[in-house]
């Protein structure tokens, strides 16, 4: 190293320069580009957000920046340089002496990234004390300091705990404590708060931006979601198929992209629904209380009216019972206590007590459309399957009936023998739409449907559920946690919290003030596309 | 930087991209990217298939033929010709009973493991499916039978009922079928669990039509992979319960009581190894069909599953 | 309480629940017997008298359940009753105890299954481990054919194998007497030794490496590598605590092997072990010595399965350190 631990270069120096680098990764018995020559440069003091869609290569090429390469990956080409020193031309003992000392890593899952053997305070120092940075109890009276500095409740003692003794939110902010400890030059923050939800995700995201600021330590932020990078990253870059697509200054980039696939990151924000409101209800929940076995109450005197031909969203962060709700009015789970009307008529509770024709008139479509449809049945069999048991459709007029459907969300009739494994993730989840379809419902229950989907194709499902609305005047239960797919297509929303109805209304009243607390601090953590909202929001709640 | 048409349509979003092929192109071309050890597997498997199914017009005596010329070992260095391998110690030819050895053997390991499939994979179908009070009662049942170790518990049923092909073939069946019940139940558990089940569900499909569109055809692989290696443990088991003289009885022909024949020689072969040979034989013949199935197996669960390091 | 404490008392319990509802199943096996048995042990010149009184001792005019309390008793107290051979028709009794049959064959069996997994635990983690570091590597590889190969044998084709190659060397029969020096009797097990401890690593290295693969895929593996740990460090430090229930669950599972897979090589070696005694007790259908001798395997069985249990238990951290 030419310099030494203490005081390294001056801010704006060149830290990480990565020129040309390609990646493979090996799966299917063969090689496959992941990263396909891309370059990058960071210089001291600068956060970078690396963003893109699933199979993007960011997070593959955000670990290449430490020179490591997952297993099952192989950095084939392209230059490396950090701070000076040629990563690809050190042996794997030369790398592991910058590892954890001078290059640090925050890791998606923090519950499963900590051993569960060891104490987190352990775990916290363990790399700089290993690195001979600083000796045990000095390390440790700083982790003590830096998990302060984090707004870790009791500090003094967190860090004497066990991985499964504390929460997810919490586990983050100590993997960012552990990551600060040898206080290294570079931090790669890769997904870390994707597993959280928002309320927690603005208190970690305020306590790892601070700490980056005050120690003034260069980052690679790697996420898919731009108003989370917007608040972290000085400048952003876009990749796609392992290619880079375009890179600016944050403000920039959100003011004025130069791509349009960079828009098409936020194109679900551009969606807009416009409310009508309609007293005709389709299906009404009234005073329901649920429990699992009997024993672990999840649904509190729930009560939802669902107006005919329109959308009704239910949002809330997990555990808050809007799946549970879900689950009620399909029968799969009948309710301790209240009912559910259906067209003014009670509807039974259990699954097996309701007839063919009321099991029709109410279908869902699930999150993970993958798992949603037998592997095994052609996309022929999946949507021909309500058709024969409803309809009574047989033969040619089946046929008919799946072109037209298929037809109806997009789809051509080549898709009709095809298996659910060659689809991507839009084509499955709009056959899963035909599967509902095809019984001829009134009302769709979807169960975040779009949260496993990239941006550009959520956006187009989400257009296809409206069309689909102003068509066939279809009622939707569209439960989620994302608010811009709530504006996007509900006409009323429901905020639950631990499985009681905070509020129902129109969208209009619901997401204007007066808030209640809850929603209040539901709606203000959900980041903005602006670079100052988190400073904003700092602002208001202290 | 990006060239391609940012028009949005949903037929042209990339799925995996796969050409359709029909089903028999498909084995077809696994065939032939299927590893020598496979092949192997497969061209054995074969043979003894062949050599099972046609064994009476193979063989160049009846089963149970006398011959004159008792106890001949088969000895590398010019035997008798009319007895290739020679005869055993009450003078039958070895070639023989070897060429009925595979029927016997195999056909009662197959009936076997057959049975143990239709007892355990019906039981642990059921018992995933209607998780309560059966499922209980049925695993904590098999919980039991399997804490105690199948050899063992063969040998003490067979001492109370005594040694005839029905009631080994029946006990055999019994004590595997835990295991199949087991891995039945585990793996339609992870299928009944999917959103498709509900889906099929919530439509108000019955439960035959849930059993068989929806999950039989998904627990098929692992349920193939899992009648080969059953297939070659219960062929083992019978042959050592025959090597122990509790298995096939005399005069049917089995490859485990000829293990058994031959292994009067043993304290001889330190002077002459093909004494062994009576022996290697027909426990060769047992090693070679049971590595054979355990080859195949291996490749076809690396096929289906992708990922799987044991057993 | 503790819940490591509480777990592991559900787990003992369990254990002894188990055990006790195999006892029953051994046990009723006696009831389950045609007839006409007396008959048979006896021989057919029995008089009705004296097949009367062999009904009379096996206990068969009273109700089962008071037969049941009666045997668990004496079996706790170490009578495991006497066996049926050594009876004749004409009344004459020379039969023996069960415990005396059994007593010494047990130390043999004992003795060869003790040596054997002395040499076959210790070797089968090393190329278990080894061959999980250096995975997809040529060694690895080679010693993945070699052992499915060798888990596809049958015992006794792979102690015919080892008696063609090794014959000249060590014994070909292992007819140990209590009275040898211990260097001829580690001599004379030498062959049937070596064909299990053959079985054993092949199964038991397989499982370890299987084992060892799924623990190092981890994240927290990954995080340790990231934080600059060196190989050695990150197997000693972080794997190796999160190890010993996987490790304690293979070396249990195979020393259960070995306790089965004694049987068949015991008969091939005519090793005078209780494997053997159980198939002769079985072909004469001798049944208090077969049941003695299934309670002593299954009891064997279920100790070690239930061993390894508590192992995982005292390990787990979740348990050490409740929330």
């Amino acid at each position: 190293m030419t310099t030494d631990s203490g005081k390294r270069g001056e801010k704006g120096d060149i830290l990480v320069e990565m020129k040309n680098v390609e990646i493979d990764g090996f799966s299917d018995e063969r090689w496959h580009d992941i990263v396909k020559g891309v370059d990058l440069t960071l210089r001291r003091g600068e956060v970078m957000g690396l963003i893109g869609e699933s199979g993007a290569g960011k997070s593959t090429l955000g670990k290449a920046a430490m020179g490591y390469a997952q297993p099952g990956c192989r950095i084939k080409s392209g230059s490396i340089i950090f701070d000076g020193i040629d990563l690809m031309a050190l042996s794997e003992t030369e790398k592991r002496k910058l590892w954890g000392s001078r290059i640090a890593y925050v890791a998606q899952s923090a519950a499963a990234s900590f051993n569960p053997a060891h104490r987190l305070i352990d775990q916290t120092v363990e790399a700089t004390v290993d690195h001979d940075i600083s000796n045990d109890s000095d390390a440790k009276a700083d982790a003590v300091d830096l998990y302060g500095a984090l707004q870790l409740p009791d500090p003094e003692n967190i860090g004497t705990r066990y991985p499964h003794q504390v929460s997810g939110g919490q586990l983050q902010r100590i993997m960012t404590a552990m990551a600060m400890s040898p206080r290294p030059d570079l931090i790669i923050f890769d997904e870390p708060t994707t597993a959280l939800d928002v309320t927690t995700q603005v208190e970690v995201l305020v306590a790892m931006r601070d700490i980056v600021e005050k120690f003034n330590t260069a980052a690679i932020y790697i996420t898919h979601d731009l108003a989370v990078v917007a608040q972290m990253a000085d400048f952003i870059k876009v990749l796609r198929y392992g290619d880079e697509v375009e890179e600016a200054e944050t403000r920039q980039m959100l003011s004025e992209p130069k791509e349009d696939y960079t828009k098409s990151l936020w194109s679900v924000r551009a969606l807009q629904k416009e409310e009508s409101p309609s007293d005709d209800i389709a299906l009404s929940i009234k005073n329901v209380d649920a429990a699992y076995g009997n024993t672990v109450k999840v649904l509190h005197d729930v009560s939802i009216d669902i107006p005919r031909g329109r959308t009704v969203s239910v949002v809330g962060e997990s555990g808050s019972g809007k799946s549970t709700t879900a689950r009620v009015i399909t029968g799969l789970l009948p309710p301790m206590s209240g009912s559910i009307e259906f067209n003014g008529e009670p509807l039974p509770a259990a699954l097996k007590d309701r007839n063919k024709d009321q099991l029709r008139r109410i279908q869902m479509i699930y999150q993970m459309a993958d798992t949603a449809m037998n592997p095994k049945q052609t996309v022929a069999e999946i949507i021909g399957r309500p058709l024969e048991f409803y309809h009574d459709l047989r033969g040619r007029q089946r046929d008919q009936k799946i072109a037209e459907l298929l037809k109806m969300i997009e789809l051509d009739d080549s898709f009709m023998d095809r298996l659910p494994g060659e689809l991507s993730g839009g084509q499955k989840q709009r056959i899963c739409i035909a599967r509902a379809l095809a019984a001829d419902p009134e009302v769709i229950i979807c169960d975040e449907v779009t949260s496993a989907l990239d941006q550009i194709v959520q956006e187009g499902i989400l257009k296809l559920l409206l069309r689909l609305q102003k068509e066939l005047n279809i009622t939707y239960l569209f439960i989620t946690h994302d608010i811009a797919v709530v504006t996007a297509i509900s006409d009323e929303i429901v905020v639950m919290f631990q499985g009681q109805v905070v509020e129902q209304g129109l969208k209009s009243k619901i997401l204007a003030p007066p808030f209640p607390d809850y929603t209040q601090l539901l709606l203000s953590s959900v980041p903005e596309m602006d670079p100052d909202w988190l400073d904003k929001l700092v602002d208001e709640r202290s | 930087m990006s060239e391609e048409p940012q028009t949005y349509s949903a037929a042209g979003e990339v799925g995996q991209v796969r050409l359709r092929r029909s089903y028999g192109q498909r084995v077809w071309i696994a065939l032939k990217k299927a590893p020598i050890s496979a092949w192997f597997g497969m061209i054995v498997i074969a043979f003894y298939a062949f050599v099972a199914i046609f064994g009476p017009f193979l063989a160049p005596y009846g089963e149970a033929e006398v011959f004159a010329k008792a106890d001949e070992p088969w000895t590398v260095f010019g035997g008798d010709p009319a007895h290739f391998f020679g005869t055993d110690q009450i003078g039958r030819d070895v070639l023989t009973r070897l060429i009925y050895g595979a029927r016997n053997t195999i056909g009662i390991a197959l009936v076997t493991t057959l049975l143990s499939f239709l007892i355990g994979g019906t039981l642990g179908l059921v018992a995933a499916i209607n998780r309560s009070w059966l499922d209980q009662i049925l695993s904590r049942g098999v919980d039991v039978l399997m804490s105690i170790p199948s050899l063992i518990f063969a040998l003490m049923l067979l001492s109370i009922f005594g040694s005839s092909i029905p009631s080994l073939v029946m006990i055999i069946a019994i004590l595997d079928s835990t295991r199949v019940f087991r891995l039945t139940r585990s793996v339609a558990a992870n299928v009944v669990v999917m959103d498709y089940v509900e889906a099929a569900r919530l439509r108000g499909e019955g439960i035959g039509w849930v059993m068989r569109k929806e999950i039989l055809p998904n627990i098929m692989p692992p349920l193939v992979a899992e009648f080969g290696l059953r297939f070659s443990f219960v062929f083992l088991t019978i042959a050592s319960l025959s090597f122990l003289g509790l298995g096939i009885q005399p005069p049917t022909a089995d490859w485990g009581s000829m293990v058994r024949d031959g292994s009067r020689f043993i304290q001889f072969v330190a002077y002459d190894w093909t004494l062994a040979l009576p022996s290697l034989l027909p426990a060769g013949a047992v090693a070679l069909l049971t590595v054979a199935v355990n080859f195949v197996v291996d490749w076809f669960l690396h096929k289906t599953s992708g990922l799987r390091d044991d057993h | 309480m503790h819940p490591v404490l509480y777990t592991v008392l559900q787990r003992l319990g369990l254990g002894l629940l188990t055990l006790f509802i195999v006892s029953i199943i051994i046990f009723s096996s006696i009831a389950l017997l045609p007839g006409d048995f007396g008959q048979q042990v006896l021989g057919q010149a029995a008089l009705p008298e004296t097949v009367e009184a062999f009904r009379r001792e096996l206990g068969l005019d009273k109700p089962a359940w008071l037969r049941y309390i009666d045997w668990i008793a004496a079996v706790l107290q170490g009578d495991l009753g006497t066996s049926f051979s050594g009876r004749a028709s004409s009344g004459d009794d020379a039969s023996r105890s069960v415990w005396e049959l059994v007593a010494p064959r047990l130390s043999n069996t004992l003795f060869l299954a003790g040596f054997t997994a002395l040499i076959a635990v210790p070797l089968s983690l090393f190329l278990g481990i080894t061959a999980a570091l250096k995975r997809n590597s040529i060694y690895d590889r080679s010693v993945n054919a070699v052992t499915l190969t060798t888990i596809s044998f049958p015992e006794f084709f792979l102690a015919y194998l080892l008696i063609v190659v090794l014959a000249g060397i060590f014994p070909t029969l292992s007819n140990v007497t209590p009275d040898m020096s211990l260097g001829d009797r580690i001599l004379k097990i030498a062959l049937p030794s070596l064909t299990m401890t053959l079985v054993i690593v092949a199964h038991m290295m397989r499982m370890t490496r299987a084992a060892l693969i799924n623990l190092l895929a981890s994240p927290y593996i990954e995080m340790a590598q990231l934080k600059g740990a060196s190989r050695a460090k990150v197997i000693i430090k972080h794997a190796l605590p999160n190890a010993w229930a996987p490790i304690a669950t293979v070396i249990a599972f195979n020393l259960a092997y070995l306790v089965v897979g004694v049987v068949v090589v015991e008969v091939v070696f005519v090793y005078p072990g209780i494997g053997q005694l159980m198939v002769d007790s079985v072909s004469s259908r001798d049944i208090p010595v077969a049941q003695a001798c299934a309670l002593i395997f299954a009891a064997t069985y279920i100790l070690l399965n239930l061993i390894a249990d508590v192992v995982g238990i005292v390990t787990n951290p979740r348990l050490l350190h409740p929330r």
